[in-house]
């Protein structure tokens, strides 16, 4: 016959909010951090593409030095694979294998796991800025603006990107978006901006990828860190109505199993 | 010790698409150990899940600990603990990692590492959650269920596909949990589990509880006891039914084989052994054949339980 030991006897409770919101984020990052496919769309592909096409004279990147016109592009890029694609892969699979609804029986509250994917997010995004910047400023760039605006613009494209990819993640299988999400990385490398100019397709067709999140942000980072331009409101604008539409999409269509 | 139950379901209906998986179940769980038995497809899992507040019932009504699990669900989340029945951690994780994760959710866990030592996860060392065998994801999932020191702990088929020494030790941490004053609903396809562990069963056959008590009351309950003996042929059967209460049944079946069919008790046994006796009988090979949840089960849904 088993006896009482006491060791299990019920004492429950919420850890504090701040303290579960702190330990998600951290261990989404840990997972993010841990798992090599992320690792190369976040860190590598990124760095490589900024060191490559900076120093080889690959794309005709206008007049200037090229890493002047790549590294805002980079930061986009980099803000993309973080917020959208990886966040859209590593979601999806946490809902496939059921961690999200595991975690929707804990404690931690739905909006504060949300909270906590975005803090994650976040971190990751400071520590690509981080290195990408200090590889920029190897390769001999120079950027000019207004930190405050390139700040607002990772802000709102963070956003939008996070929108998008949740909503993805939430709505499609995991292997679809796992597909999906990294064909979109790709077209959206090449279409949107980043390493290739805009003026290089036809006019009708600029007015089309002007409009898409990544061309916003890229172009907007290039007004103001290439050029020096003030507050880009036409493409902080297109950059928050992605936003608004993909969040609320995101947070209507959203299948937790 | 007679306080409020643990559980309350009433009238609980709940379909998928055309599909209903709960048709107007009824189940009252008391403090302790209550099981969900029934074959795959009864509608076990619905139920649980209902009571986690992961699913809305259609109609009828769902209380856990006297709280409405979707609308009360903040409140509730904290004093219940969770096992799915299969996944529910980060594949790239180590066992040690979630289930620090999740004792940090709560405010005042449970000794990880001796719960790691417990379950005898400490062997897993750095190997990540997708490559663990299927028993230490069980057992993961079950010290990530009790690690929160909850007041109730749903368990979902915690042994299925364990090998018979997981099992024990997932069954001896029930029986720690239910000394400690920890409540546990499970479900369950295996009528030994139920036997072991439960102080109260609930059959579950279609979507509808279609029995419920201790493992004894519905051995003794739902279905008849047979007693066999054998003896000369040709005994006086009629006088023999004489001596016996009036529910029950006596016959020769072959030649010198008789069969009692009633409810078997001790006095019974008496009745028949001295009724042997006046008669100069040997009651040779006597027998008791006393029902086990499992002929109780197929007798109910005329199921086997594993299918």
């Amino acid at each position: 016959m088993t006896t009482a030991t006491g060791t299990y006897s019920p004492k429950p409770g919420a850890a504090p909010l701040p303290r579960m919101i702190a330990a998600q984020a951290a261990l989404e990052t840990k997972m993010l951090l841990r798992n090599g496919e992320q690792l190369l769309l976040t860190v590598v592909i990124p760095t490589l593409l900024l060191a490559l096409f900076s120093s080889v004279d690959i794309v005709d990147t206008g007049r200037g030095k090229a890493v002047d016109f790549l590294a805002p592009g980079i930061l986009a890029l980099a803000v993309m694979s973080t917020a959208f694609t990886g966040q859209a892969i590593a979601t999806g699979f946490e809902r496939r294998y059921g961690v999200l609804k595991r975690l929707a029986s804990s404690p931690l509250p739905r909006w504060g796991l949300m909270a906590a994917k975005t803090a994650s997010v976040l971190v990751t995004e400071v520590l690509q800025v981080i290195l990408l910047t200090v590889i920029a400023f190897a390769l001999g760039w120079s950027p000019h603006g207004d930190p405050a605006a390139v700040l607002l613009l990772l802000v709102l494209g963070t956003a939008a990107f996070s929108g998008l990819g949740l909503l993805m993640a939430g709505t499609l299988k995991a292997e679809a978006t796992l597909a999906a999400a990294n064909l979109v990385f790709l077209l959206l490398l090449v279409g949107g901006g980043v390493i290739v100019p805009l003026t290089k397709f036809g006019p009708a067709a600029q007015h089309v990828l002007g409009l898409l999140p990544i061309s916003a942000l890229s172009d907007g980072l290039r007004d103001v860190l290439q050029h020096g331009a003030g507050m880009p409101w036409g493409d902080l604008g297109i950059l928050a109505v992605w936003a608004v539409l993909a969040l609320a999409a995101a947070g209507k269509f959203f299948r937790w199993e | 010790m007679r306080s409020e139950p643990v559980v309350q379901v009433q009238a609980l209906e709940k379909r998928y698409g055309t599909k209903t998986a709960v048709n107007g179940l009824d189940l009252v769980a008391e403090a302790g150990v209550t099981a969900v038995l029934g074959p795959n497809g009864a509608g076990k899992t619905t139920t649980v899940e209902t009571c986690e507040g992961y699913r809305r019932p259609d109609s009828g009504t769902v209380r856990v600990l006297g709280l409405d699990p979707v609308r009360q669900s903040a409140e509730l989340r904290p004093r219940i603990g969770v096992m799915l029945q299969s996944g529910g951690v980060y594949s790239g994780a180590r066992a040690d990692e979630m289930l620090r994760h999740v004792a940090r959710l709560h405010a005042h866990p449970l000794d990880v590492a001796a719960l790691i030592e417990r379950l005898g996860l400490g062997s897993c060392g750095r190997t990540s959650y997708r490559r663990l065998s299927g028993g230490q994801q069980q057992r993961l999932a079950l010290a990530m269920a009790v690690v929160g020191r909850p007041e109730l702990v749903f368990l979902d088929e915690p042994t299925a596909g364990l090998d018979p020494q997981a099992r024990r030790a997932t069954w001896d941490l029930v029986k720690d949990l239910r000394a400690d004053g920890v409540s546990v609903i499970l479900t369950t396809h295996y009528m030994e589990e139920a036997e072991q562990l439960a102080d109260d069963v609930a059959i579950i056959d279609g979507g509808r509880v279609i029995a419920q008590g201790s493992p004894e009351e519905l051995c003794k309950g739902g279905a008849e006891n047979t007693l066999r003996f054998t003896g000369r042929p040709g005994l006086d059967v009629g006088s023999l039914l004489k001596a016996l209460p009036s529910d029950c049944t006596a016959a020769e079946l072959t030649p010198g084989s008789y069969r009692v069919v009633g409810k078997v008790d001790p006095q019974l046994l008496a009745t028949v052994t001295s009724w042997c006796a006046q008669h100069g009988v040997m009651p040779d090979r006597i027998s008791v054949e006393r029902h086990t949840l499992e002929d109780v089960f197929l007798e109910l849904t005329g199921k086997e339980l594993r299918s």
